[in-house]
């Protein structure tokens, strides 16, 4: 166990403070045209019961056949997590009764799973990283989904899910507070899709996490954990855990006991209520499944896909930070998803990084999440960003005039029926920046005419400014604003600091 | 033999019936006709739960085309009985338990795929005990199944009658849980029929019955299209009239399937060629473990006759030892109602089969499972649901694993003697009677399969030969077991004791 406290996740409570204990089994969906046993289609969508094979739905004689590239999805996945690999590993039998579970058990990994321990970094916040255990990951069967709200008497079964692969990876209890738990989870979806071993969309449900919490006076054993099962989102796992620590330290202070218990949380109410208890958990009667021999490979199958594995966050991060001299936060926010990381890379190859990175996380993604549009879409491409930057960099444009052109790009490229068509070169670019009359003012003899209309115009504060530097600045905004904001900033500064006298 | 215009041609081997329809002594429509025939009028012995006479009849005649251009494929013409566990498309398949209801697959057992494949021509649905559960077929949901052998000093009109009621009492099992397939054969009702073997389910019966049942390797044949029991026991196989019958089926019945990952790819030998090989040299092990208390001397005696047969046929014998045998049994009843428990558990009544309503879906599975499956089935899903329940697991399951792979180890060590084959009995007595042990203690039943199970346990090719008949006149047979994958040296030797013993046939009284 952790043996840093760290008092700035501590949780006051009226005796004291708590420290909260969380771990975490994260149900990823493998990113697989095929089901696990089964050649079914994963699309999701579909029309219920349109993508089930006779093993999806247990036809009696029906067997599973394992299919090989979810096998390989969870080792890249283990590779990704600095994990051990298992070159032999079981597949067991939950056994338990339900309508969306035609076998009447899951196929999953109970003893021996494919993955073993292995750990992560995490960032919380701009200056904190903390290190995470995995405890092991293993492949499992998804189930199919109950529909009871169609009909007032009967519950309906929609089996295209069932059989569906699942990585559970679970964590070990190294969370002490919802940030840590958000930040991982969020983690840990960075890493799958980099790997592209789950796509981690949470919406559909092909991410989701049972949360494991207990709380516990600092320096005690363990407390007793409830589980909060499949939350959906990460802004939910962070609220379940506070209501669910908060509600576990009432309970302990009042002198009470917590029961071992399996909760859900309610995102309406933003509270956990209790499932099942431990007394009515099922007894899965796992058991080797004879069906499926032990899944065995070799080193140099291991060794071939991580050969062939992408850049991972951390290794990017670490990289942007030292080529390209980013800020350890920078660096972060633009690994979160490779796709933004590879779009850096193109705006800011052979240009300024710190420029090229200013420019993606505040204009480019703040343009994004305003219109809901993934980076892969941008209607502003990283060439065209690169073309923004250039000419400003050569001053060709000012940096305000450089966002009104983005702006534009934007629209122009953004808008299906744009009369003028798409921008795509930095020919387009620089056409437009002519014909929008962008172009920044660096002819001194026009700037100078300016300058000497605005003195002239103000002697009183010309002579003011002698005295106090700091008007300075008026006449520079004077200035521009004559100019129709298209002076170059820097060259009327130093002629007003010459005719006004300053040097 | 000669088929002559006089000669009952349902009386046929395989084999013999193959080499008559490639001469075209006769046509597949003929010989299917009369196996239909022979079918009508034997259905006291409740042998088949689904009769296709229609089908039967299109697939003769297509192979009588093929015949006549001179092709076809190793069985062209043949016809045969499924067993009531292989899933057969638009032929219902129940595996003699209600649960499954008029269950109808739209697909085809990989196995009885093959056959056809093979040009076989398919009669019906053989019955069996419940989800091949049983030693007797008195489990099945379609009632017992009558041995055509009768009980000794009986006269056909007291069986005639006895058969004519539905509990059939007092005439004999044919055994379990392939009682239908083996029935079937020893009654002319078909060529050969395929069956499965879990615990003895073809070799019993084959004891009981007079006639020859092989249980391959496990992973000789596939498993996909075949109800499941207990997967890691179960083996498709064939039942016939002779072992060179057996040979030509399994041929056809065996081969590496993509959709059994347990199914081994391996190629399959022409097993056939190894019928009547010479066995001059071969080590045959007599284990002193299978002399089991209660065991008649009767059994005593075929062994010892089995002995001698092999040792005149130039086999060295060799007394051996497999001191886990004595654990097999319990073992057994320990693995298979485990994994048994939750194969069954599909059967739940969301989907196909049965349902009966409740008020919610758990008093609908109670009351489905409940009036679906039978007496001894529900005894098993408890024991296994038992054995592999928190608690009890370790103290069950985990232990009869371990035995498990002692018995193996035991097999192993004698192989890895330079053993070839091993010599048996094949059951502690001969056929008994209907309702004589089905309502006692089921550990009576359970005792039948005490020199059978070990086979299953261990993976390894077993065949049962008839080798003679008891004080009463009742058929007995020896088994062998084989190497893992060496049912060539079973055909071999099994084809002694056949040459040694002749051939013994139920006389028709139904």
């Amino acid at each position: 166990m952790t043996a840093h406290i760290n008092p700035k996740k501590l949780i006051k409570g009226a005796t004291g403070d708590w420290e909260v204990i969380i771990g975490l089994e994260i149900h990823a969906q493998v990113n697989s045209s095929a089901k696990l046993f089964s050649g079914s289609s994963t699309g999701f969508g579909a029309e219920p019961n349109s993508h089930v094979s006779l093993v999806d739905a247990a036809m009696p004689g029906m067997l599973p056949v394992i299919n090989e590239e979810c096998v390989a999805q969870a080792i890249r996945t283990g590779l990704g997590l600095n994990a051990k690999i298992h070159l032999r590993s079981v597949f067991d039998r939950k056994n338990y009764f339900y309508p969306d579970l035609p076998q009447g058990y899951q196929i999953s990994q109970y003893k021996d799973p494919i993955v073993g321990e292995g750990k992560i970094l995490v960032d919380v916040g701009p200056d904190e990283t903390i290190e995470v255990g995995i405890e092991r990951l293993h492949l499992e069967q998804d189930a199919g989904k109950s529909i009871h709200d169609l009909d007032p008497r009967n519950s309906f079964v929609d089996l295209n899910r069932s059989g569906v692969a699942l990585m559970e990876i679970v964590s070990k209890p190294d969370l002490r507070s919802s940030e840590e738990a958000k930040a991982y989870v969020s983690k840990m979806r960075t890493i799958l899709r980099y790997l592209g071993t789950c796509d981690g969309d949470m919406e559909k449900g092909n991410l989701r996490a049972d949360v494991n919490v207990s709380v516990r006076k600092p320096g005690e054993p363990l407390g007793t954990r409830c589980e909060i099962k499949n939350v959906n989102s990460i802004r939910f796992i962070g609220q379940a855990i506070e209501y669910e620590a908060r509600r576990q330290i009432g309970i302990l202070e009042d002198g009470g006991a917590i029961d071992q218990e399996t909760r859900l949380y309610d995102p309406g109410k933003g509270e956990t209520r209790s499932m099942r208890s431990k007394e009515e958990a099922h007894d899965y009667r796992y058991f080797p499944d004879p069906d499926l021999l032990p899944l065995e490979f070799d080193q140099a199958y291991v060794d071939r896909l991580k050969a062939a594995l992408p850049e991972l966050p951390d290794v990017k991060k670490a990289r942007f930070i030292a080529d390209y001299g980013l800020s350890p936060y920078d660096a972060m926010v633009l690994t979160l998803e490779h796709e933004s990381a590879d779009f850096f890379e193109a705006v800011a190859k052979g240009r300024d990084g710190k420029a090229s990175a200013n420019w993606i996380i505040n204009e480019l993604f703040g343009r994004l999440n305003k219109e809901g549009i993934l980076i892969s879409a941008s209607p502003v491409s990283a060439d065209l960003l690169g073309v923004v930057i250039d000419r400003i960099a050569d001053g060709t444009i000012s940096g305000k005039m450089a966002k009104d052109l983005f702006d534009i790009i934007w629209r122009t490229n953004a808008d299906p029926e744009a009369k003028t068509g798409r921008l795509n070169t930095r020919e387009d670019i620089d056409v437009l920046i002519e014909a929008t009359g962008m172009k920044q003012v660096t002819d001194t003899g026009e700037i100078e005419k300016l300058v000497d209309d605005i003195i002239a115009a103000n002697p009183d504060k010309a002579e003011q400014a002698r005295s106090k530097p700091g008007m300075l600045g008026w006449f520079v905004g004077q200035v521009m604003k004559s100019s129709g904001g298209k002076a170059n900033p820097a060259a009327v500064s130093d002629l007003l600091k010459a005719k006004i006298g300053l040097e | 033999m000669t088929a002559s215009p006089s000669t009952d041609l349902t009386t046929l081997g395989l084999s013999e019936a193959r080499d008559e329809l490639r001469k075209k002594s006769f046509s597949s429509v003929e010989i299917t006709k009369a196996f239909l025939a022979n079918m009508e009028a034997a259905r006291s012995l409740n042998a088949y739960v689904v009769e296709t006479p229609d089908k039967a009849l299109r697939m003769a005649a297509m192979s009588d085309e093929k015949l006549s251009r001179g092709e076809g494929g190793p069985l062209e013409g043949l016809p045969l009985g499924i067993k009531d566990l292989f899933a057969t498309d638009g032929v219902r398949t129940t595996a003699c338990s209600k649960i499954l209801g008029d269950f109808t697959p739209n697909y085809e057992s990989t196995v009885s795929s093959q056959l056809w494949r093979d040009g076989a021509v398919m009669l019906g649905k053989l019955n069996c005990d419940e989800f091949a559960m049983g030693s007797s077929n008195e489990t099945s949901a379609f009632g017992p199944v009558v041995n055509p052998w009768m009980p000794p000093n009986w006269t056909a009109e007291r069986a005639k009658a006895a058969a004519a009621g539905t509990d059939k009492g007092g005439l004999l099992v044919p055994g379990g849980s392939s009682g239908g397939s083996a029935a079937a054969v020893a009654a002319n009702l078909c060529l050969a029929a395929t069956a499965t073997d879990t615990g003895g389910s073809i070799r019993q019966p084959a004891a009981f019955t007079g006639t020859v049942g092989i249980k391959p390797t496990y992973g000789r044949c596939s498993r996909w299209g075949v109800v499941a029991f207990a997967s890691s026991l179960d083996q498709a196989g064939p039942i016939t009239k002779t072992v060179r019958d057996a040979a030509i089926f399994l041929k056809s019945m065996a081969g590496h399937d993509p959709k059994d990952t347990t199914s081994v790819d391996l190629p399959v030998p022409d097993f056939e060629a190894a019928v009547g090989r010479s066995i001059k040299g071969r080590r045959i092990g007599i284990p002193r473990e299978y002399r089991v208390d209660g065991m008649s001397p009767e059994i005593e005696t075929l062994w010892q006759r089995g002995i001698a047969m092999l040792k005149e046929a130039g086999a060295e014998i060799v007394d051996i030892s497999l001191p886990h045998t004595k654990y097999a049994l319990p073992a057994y009843y320990i693995v298979a109602p485990a994994e048994a428990s939750s194969n069954l558990a599909r059967y739940d009544g969301v989907r196909y089969g049965l349902r009966v309503p409740g008020r919610d879906v758990i008093e609908q599975y109670e009351m489905t499972r409940a009036a679906g499956f039978g007496k001894e089935v529900q005894r098993r899903i408890m024991i296994g649901t038992y054995v592999l329940s928190a608690g009890y697991y370790d103290a069950y399951y985990v232990r009869a694993q371990r035995i498990r792979t002692l018995i193996k180890q035991d097999f192993e060590l004698a192989y890895a003697d330079g053993i070839d084959a091993i010599l048996t009995p094949a059951t502690p007595t001969a056929a008994f009677g209907i309702g004589e042990k089905s309502a006692a203690d089921p550990i009576e039943m359970y005792l039948n399969d005490i020199f059978t199970v070990t086979v299953n346990m261990a993976g390894l090719p077993g065949v049962v030969v008839p080798a003679g008949l008891d004080d009463r006149g009742l058929p007995l047979g020896l088994q062998l077991i084989g190497r893992p994958f060496d049912e060539e040296t079973l055909f071999s030797v099994a084809q002694v004791i056949e040459d040694g013993s002749g051939h013994f046939r139920a006389s028709r009284w139904w």
